[in-house]
């Protein structure tokens, strides 16, 4: 369970997230909406030790996790993918995913020199998963491509294959459908779906994609103005006037302004 | 004609010394480049750094050989740079510690960390010439010459000599050795790939669970072992002084800079276009231009294009050209 309590990030004079409390239940699938600007990304990048608050907690299982260095909270199984794509560019698809698990035998200066062999082994194993992973993200023929090269869209699905590489426990997703097409989203929420079911990850879902956190994600959590909203199940949402005055009102024009962004 | 004469001349006046001090700036600035990638700061202190290595090697050799060590044939330097290494990397991760990590908390802008690192090199530079003094320190023993211009001709019954100093060829040998070493290692292992993850996208390798602080000691450390490396083999084959180590900045960030900053293969290349760039340019070329000429048509002037005590407008102009034209450099670095 992650716990947010009374979290402000201020830019300057700017309060990107002005005093949100929320709750992150173990084993959910929860959405976060909001309009534009509405700090999400922002208490996103606070959550996941890249960005110091101003001021409150984070707790995650009871543990305060405030402002412990990102690779940290990696190791204790939180994750998260970046709103705009990112990747090392100069690798390939499947060094990419290679890079992600921490704590290798061929991480220690001592294992590079005399466990040759352990770390031959690991290497092997880890190349299979990142195959299997491609394989599910329908990008296996991108496997020996330089990540940079690839499509945007491409790099999303990239950036969501980095989480299937680890057993995490919290996966926070950043807008992974934008600019992905219909069918492959429809994967893609099916894969979440599956993690959550069959491994366990809890998810934080980012979208403004309506029929997408309708589909996936039980509660919903509407931000805006650096603030909680509402929260709820979907329809609640649907229902709620200060939320269709805030954000749903506008969705539609959000949605068509992000499409065009992706593509 | 003579185009054996003409040959030999050139390189022994021209391929072979450009060629050792192509490759001690190749590794200065692989040392520099390191930095760049992965802290993303140019470091001004690095000829200082390299001061200091050699300073500590230096002093382990002359100990050595008040010790009767010696290395027989080799420079026993060579048995003394281990030590010099190891120091210098200490002293390079409490530089770290004490100053550049407190700004990699502030995520300060680069351009502090150069400021941070020119006081650094001030303090170096202190430090050295308080231990060593300013003069001229000469380390180097063992066997002179692998072949010296005299037995080459005997051997030949050329005209020219062609003479290779030891401290040369052990240049070649050694930077070669560390060059491989070092892209074996950062393409290889899987924490030089963490390096080049870091240097690559800092935001998603920390997000990769990537320990950054770990990722810089280590660079530190490579660090160490060019610096003092390349401090000694450039002292073997010249000679330690403090202030000279501090000039050597130019060229070396020259070829970082010309070779693309950030990228190790763009630093070698940078060192070897630098080096013989600066020999070239400064280089009689009466003689061989004689050999090469019809009998009795040597040229009346000396063929120089600048005096040696302009070399150092070498790397000054090509360093402006490559800024004003390609300021990625020759490989596509990052923009500086
Ligand atoms: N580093 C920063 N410096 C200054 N202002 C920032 C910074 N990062 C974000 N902001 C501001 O904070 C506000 C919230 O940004 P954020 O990215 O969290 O929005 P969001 O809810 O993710 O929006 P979107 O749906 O468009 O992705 C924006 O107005 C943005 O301009
Ligand atoms: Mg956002």
């Amino acid at each position: 369970m992650i716990e947010v309590r009374d979290l402000h990030k201020h830019f300057g004079g700017f309060h990107a997230v002005d005093g949100a409390s929320l709750r992150i239940e173990t084993g959910s699938i929860t959405g976060l909406i909001g309009p534009n600007g509405a700090g999400k990304t922002t208490l996103f990048n606070v959550i996941a030790g890249m960005l110091a608050p101003t001021q409150g907690q984070v707790f995650m299982d009871g543990e305060d996790i405030t402002g412990l260095a990102p690779h940290r909270l990696f190791a204790k199984g939180l994750l998260r993918t970046f709103q705009i794509a990112h990747e090392f560019h100069s690798m390939t698809c499947r060094e990419n995913l290679m890079m992600v698990p921490p704590g290798q035998s061929g991480e220690s200066l001592w294992n590079t020199w005399f466990g040759r062999k352990r770390i031959a082994d690991e290497d092997r194993a880890l190349r299979a998963k990142a195959d299997e992973v491609l394989e599910f993200l329908t990008i296996s023929h991108l496997a020996d491509h330089p990540a940079g090269m690839i499509s945007g869209g491409q790099k999303k699905l990239l950036e969501l294959g980095r989480t299937m590489m680890v057993d995490a426990k919290i996966v926070f997703l950043d807008e992974v459908g934008a600019g992905v097409n219909r069918t492959l989203l429809k994967t893609i929420g099916d894969a979440i779906v599956r993690l959550n079911r069959e491994r366990g990850y809890t998810f934080c879902v980012i979208e403004h994609d309506m029929d997408f956190i309708g589909r996936l994600c039980d509660p919903v959590i509407v931000m805006s103005e650096g603030r909680v909203l509402a929260q709820g199940t979907i329809d609640q949402i649907k229902a709620n006037e200060q939320v269709i005055e805030a954000y749903l009102g506008t969705g539609l024009k959000n949605k068509a302004k992000l499409e065009g962004i992706g593509a | 004609m003579d185009i054996l004469n003409a040959i030999v001349v050139l390189l022994n006046f021209v391929i072979i010394p450009a060629t050792a001090y192509g490759a001690q700036l190749a590794l200065g600035a692989l040392g520099v480049t390191l930095i760049y990638g992965i802290l993303r700061f140019s470091n001004f202190a690095h000829g200082d750094t390299m001061a200091f290595g050699t300073m500590i090697v230096i002093l382990c050799t002359w100990g050595l050989q008040a010790a009767g060590v010696t290395l027989g044939p080799l420079p026993t330097a060579l048995l003394a740079l281990p030590v010099g290494i190891a120091l210098t990397a200490l002293l390079l991760m409490g530089t770290d510690r004490a100053v550049y990590r407190f700004y990699r908390r502030q995520k300060a802008k680069p351009v502090v960390y150069v400021i941070a690192s020119l006081g650094v090199m001030f303090i170096m530079n202190g430090i050295v010439r308080f231990i060593i003094g300013v003069d001229d320190q000469r380390f180097d023993d063992g066997e002179r010459f692998l072949i010296s211009v005299r037995r080459f001709r005997d051997l030949t019954g050329l005209e020219e000599g062609l003479g290779i100093r030891t401290s040369q060829a052990i240049t070649v040998v050694v930077a070669l050795i560390a060059m491989v070493a070092l892209f074996w290692f950062l393409n290889r292992t899987r924490t030089g790939k963490s390096m080049r993850a870091f240097s690559d996208n800092e935001d998603l390798a920390l997000l990769s669970g990537i320990n950054p602080e770990r990722v810089v000691m280590i660079t530190w450390l490579i660090v160490a072992a060019l610096a003092t490396t390349a401090g000694t083999l450039y002292g073997l084959d010249k000679a330690f002084k403090p202030f000279t180590y501090f000039q050597l900045l130019l060229p070396i960030f020259a070829a970082a800079i010309v070779g693309g900053l950030g990228n190790p293969v763009g630093a070698i290349l940078g060192g070897f276009l630098i080096a013989f760039s600066e020999v070239g340019v400064t280089y009689a070329f009466r003689k061989v231009v004689g050999y090469l000429g019809p009998e009795g048509w040597e040229p009346a002037g000396m063929m120089q294009l600048l005096s040696t005590d302009y070399k150092f407008a070498v790397s000054f102009t090509i360093l402006l050209i490559v800024l004003l034209f390609r300021p990625t450099g020759i490989m596509k670095g990052k923009t500086i």
